[in-house]
């Protein structure tokens, strides 16, 4: 805490002190322009600086890159639809970059270049139709582009069908947990509702129907398991209030809102051990874990329990604002292979009390 | 027109002369345009100072999460127990920081005072065409300002669901705590913000409509008025839509409906809402809150392209461009809610429509962008702080704006919503550049409203210091974002995954404590040169609008005597044919000189 706190009485020094500068150098200069208007000094220095914040703004563009580069979600999608969403990603990063390095050059350049001087006259220049129709139709074709690219890859991935031969798998919000069901052998989740809730002694935490038969076999678990290669469609709902069910790695987020049902369908791609094997992943949990051993020393020093290492697991994570606890409402996803689920979800229970049929 | 104008003076005449004004009418209950700018300025300042030490705060909480601050202690109370902010009231701090920014500072702080000073003095009025409506509009601005700030004080704390108060987060007080008392007065005090909010829109309207003096026709009018206008015209579509959606909220909350609610089960019971749907709340909050991006960055634009011309010394290019993008981008914004929509379960097809309307948003502001470099082209640039901030608005706008195009296209969207992406593209290109037009509007205009100068020297270290800061907060902020770690959540450390983001939040967090302490800078810069700065000569930056026609002390209704008559478009600098490299719009035409934006 003083720490934060230090640097923020010192902040507020050095805040005083250049304000007290600025008095003096205010004060000796008072005789030759008071006017507080900008002179040629102010313009050629201002100008110059305007070059120093283009470069500013190049340097903090590549440090940024270069130290935290390889923390955004680019290029390694667990799932099908995610890798055309790098792609769109990466063809829109590009442009932008492109286009902020010229526009940003150009107007400090500029602001450098045509900084005030005495006697000068500025050009007289209110007008050109043919440049104004280029930058028109320059982002025209370039957004047409891009929309149509979009649109294409948005419609694919909202598509959400029965082809394919999915499970369907209902994920539950609440404040502030996840629960997964799955439809088991028929792949028809059971009715259910809020109103048939019961936290008694025989419990219906979900709102099942009892009485519907498609609802006998479903399946209610803590942890999320998906096997690789199979279409999965996701049905959401939520108990109380907006929750978001957000899986970064598979490029995948819907809203589950109380009343109705979202849905989306992914296909995952990679097991979470082919995933942990990765060389980026693998980079992220050594660089991790390096963190985590460093403040295990100080948290040993002080008497209390280390950090347990970090393994790499996909996660599902709540991405809309829902309360108090809202930044801690989170379960794994664990994607194996065929055989490994069906071994899971054969230990599992169902909902009317049998075992998980193969 | 005329009839209007002619009219118009004698009663200027009548005010300057007889009345007798006492410190009541004169500074508080005014209804002079000048002195209500000077009062919505002052108290978006107050209300600026709040919502960003706000900011501080919980930005604090993100760089060292769960520790504690005796600064926490002093300023939060029983918010931060021993010191340690709480979770919920860190959801709390956020949503008044962005309420309080968006609507108090923005809105009302930046187009409340701009609306009020320049519409009459730049068009050539005497005042507004209703004073009186005028002052109530400030006074409801100042009740609502009261009425958040106190919800801060009541049990339970705050509104804490979001600026956007979705509910049913915000509709159940079991859900959080500030959904309570705190709830109800925001929903207080922002339907009395919208209703003066109207009544502000509809006095500008109105004035630029009907009172702009003789030869002021709608293509000579600077692009400050053109943008103030279109900006009052989309208040008035779209402010009465979020009344409704928060009077619908609040028969939800104490009449028992079920507009936005259905199906909900909390604290172990089963309630009795029925049919309900918090995607209809989606829907009629995005309907205001998009526009209302414009409403806050179009006064910012219209400011700037004022200050740029005249800086330059050079007319602006491309005038009719600049009215047609402002004129397109209100349109756009009333068609584009649905952005923020797109994984809120709303039908895909509709998500295909928003992203075609929402990238065509692209184009007017590419146009805006180049222009504003154009202009700067073979200038000869006067870098008062004012030029400096327009010209670091022009900056965040096209690095702002440029991100949008991720989170305008719904399929890059789902991975990036809700994320600090979004934190960080918001923030530069409403956030910072909104404020960096109010700046550069209060650096240029200062001495029209207090006849004095500000210190300049201060200006230029405000300046720097806020561009560097303003960088340094947001731009790493992209990393963060697009490695997936959510917006608003109190401590990203229950997250092994995101451990490696501890740094960047370290950075974050202590760009901002500068940038936040050097407004200090401005903040006594501003005060003191209301009482002791230079005196102001009548037109400082030698610029070619009518308010620097009118004497440096204030008079009612502006022109001591008759309005004065305009005859040409405001941006005639450095025009051939002319000795000073300014020609305001009160000289007459020279015989066979031409009106070259036409």
């Amino acid at each position: 805490m003083t720490t934060g706190l230090l640097t923020f009485i010192v902040l507020i020094l050095i805040a005083i002190a250049i304000w007290q500068l600025t008095k003096i150098f205010d004060l000796s200069q008072a005789k030759a322009d008071n006017t507080q208007i900008a002179n040629d000094k102010d313009n050629n220095v201002n100008g110059y600086l305007m070059m120093g914040f283009l470069m500013f703004i190049y340097i903090i563009t590549i440090i940024s890159f270069w130290k935290w580069g390889d923390l955004p979600l680019i290029g390694n999608a667990a799932s099908e639809h995610g890798s055309s969403v790098d792609t769109l990603m990466i063809i829109s990063m590009v442009l932008i970059f492109f286009v902020q390095t010229v526009t940003q050059a150009l107007l400090h350049y500029f602001a450098y270049k045509y900084r005030g001087k005495k006697g000068r006259k500025a050009l007289y220049y209110a007008d050109n139709d043919k440049l104004e129709f280029i930058w028109t139709i320059i982002p025209v074709i370039t957004l047409a582009g891009l929309i149509l690219y979009g649109l294409f890859t948005w419609n694919e991935i909202m598509d959400v069908n029965m082809d394919d031969d999915p499970i369907v798998v209902e994920l539950y919000a609440q404040q502030f947990n996840w629960k997964a069901r799955y439809a088991g052998e028929d792949n028809v989740l059971g009715k259910a509702n809020v109103r048939l809730i019961d936290l008694g002694e025989n419990p219906n935490i979900l709102g099942l129907d009892r009485e519907d038969a498609y609802a006998q076999d479903d399946v209610i678990v803590q942890e999320l398991h998906l096997p690789v290669n199979r279409k999965v469609v996701f049905k959401m709902r939520s108990q109380d209030v907006l929750h978001s069910a957000y899986m970064p790695h598979f490029r995948m987020q819907m809203n589950c809102v109380p009343g109705m049902i979202t849905e989306f369908a992914m296909t995952p791609t990679m097991t979470t051990q082919e995933m942990r094997e990765t060389q980026k992943i693998q980079k992220k949990v050594s660089r991790i874990n390096a963190l985590r051993a460093a403040k295990s020393e100080t948290l040993i020093a002080k008497g209390e329990d280390p950090l347990e290492p970090y393994e790499f697991n996909y996660l599902l994570l709540c991405n809309k604002i829902c309360g108090e606890s809202h930044y801690n409402m989170q379960i794994n996803v664990i994607v194996e292979s065929q055989e490994d689920f069906d071994k899971w979800m054969a230990e599992q229970e169902t909902f009317g009390k049998g075992k998980v049929k193969k | 027109m005329s009839a209007t104008a002619a009219h118009a003076g004698d009663h200027g005449h009548d005010h300057g002369h007889h009345h007798k004004e006492t410190f009541i009418t004169k500074y508080i209950f005014s209804q002079d345009h000048k002195m209500i700018a000077k009062q919505y300025l002052i108290t978006g300042i107050i209300m600026g100072v709040i919502g960003i030490g706000m900011s501080l705060l919980f930005r604090m909480q993100l760089a060292w999460p769960k520790e504690s601050f005796t600064i926490f202690e002093i300023f939060l109370g029983n918010w931060a127990p021993e010191g340690v902010m709480s979770a919920d009231k860190y959801l709390a701090l956020v949503t008044i920081h962005g309420t309080i920014m968006v609507f108090f500072v923005l809105t009302a702080g930046l187009s409340g005072t701009f609306s009020n000073l320049l519409i009459p003095l730049q068009i050539g009025a005497r005042d507004m065409a209703s004073g009186f409506l005028n002052m109530v509009s400030y006074w409801l601005f100042f009740l609502s300002s009261v009425i958040m700030i106190s919800s801060l004080f009541v049990e339970g704390g705050s509104a804490s669901s979001g600026w956007t108060v979705y509910p049913p987060l915000s509709a159940l007080p079991e859900a959080i705590p500030g959904s309570g008392l705190g709830m109800t007065l925001w929903l207080v005090s922002m339907a009395i913000f919208i209703a003066s909010s109207l009544l502000g829109s509809l006095n500008y309207i109105v004035t630029v409509i009907n009172l702009r003096t003789k030869g002021m026709s709608m293509t000579r009018l600077p692009l400050t008025i053109w943008a103030f206008f279109v900006t009052a015209i989309i208040g008035v579509v779209s402010f009465p839509v979020l009344l409704s959606a928060a009077l619908l909220l609040i028969f939800d909350r104490s009449f028992g409906t079920s507009f936005y609610l259905s199906d909900i089960f909390i604290q172990g019971e089963a309630l009795h809402y029925q049919g309900g749907s918090p995607v209809l709340f989606e829907h009629l909050f995005w309907f205001l809150g998009h526009p209302e991006v414009y409403i806050v960055l179009l006064p910012a634009l219209g400011i700037t392209s004022e200050i740029i011309a005249t800086n330059s010394r050079k007319p602006i290019f491309g005038y009719r461009a600049m009215v047609a993008s402002i004129l397109a981008i209100a349109f756009l914004s009333t068609i584009v809610w649905g952005h923020h929509m797109f994984i809120s379960g709303m039908n895909p097809f509709l998500g295909s429509v928003f992203t075609f309307t929402t990238l065509l948003i692209a184009i007017p502001s590419a146009v805006k962008a180049f222009n504003y470099i154009t202009t700067l082209w073979k200038g000869n640039l006067q870098m008062n702080p004012a030029m400096l901030f327009s010209i670091g608005l022009v900056s965040t706008f096209i690095t702002g704006g440029l991100t949008g195009i991720i989170l305008g296209d719904s399929t890059l969207d789902i991975n990036v919503h809700d994320t600090y992406f979004v934190v960080a593209h918001f923030h530069l290109v409403m956030g910072i550049s909104a404020l960096y037009g109010l700046f550069a509007g209060v650096y240029h205009w200062f001495p029209k409203m207090f006849g004095r100068m500000m210190n300049k020297n201060l200006g230029y270290i405000h300046f720097w210091v806020t561009a560097v800061c303003a960088y340094g907060v947001f731009f790493p902020m992209h990393f963060i974002g697009m490695a997936g770690l959510p917006r608003r959540y109190y401590t990203n450390s229950e997250f092994p995954l995101f451990d490696d983001l501890a740094d960047v939040n370290v950075v974050i967090t202590m760009f901002a404590i500068i940038g936040g302490a050097f407004q200090l800078v401005f903040l006594y810069n501003f005060f003191s040169s209301i009482f002791y700065g230079k005196k102001a000569t009548q037109n400082p930056w030698r610029a070619n609008t009518l308010e620097w026609t009118t004497p440096v002390e204030h008079m009612h209704g502006n022109w001591p005597g008759e309005i004065p008559h305009v005859h040409r478009w405001a941006y005639d600098y450095s025009k051939p044919g002319h000795d000073e490299d300014f020609v305001p719009q009160t000289v007459p035409m020279k015989e066979g000189e031409e009106e070259l934006h036409h």
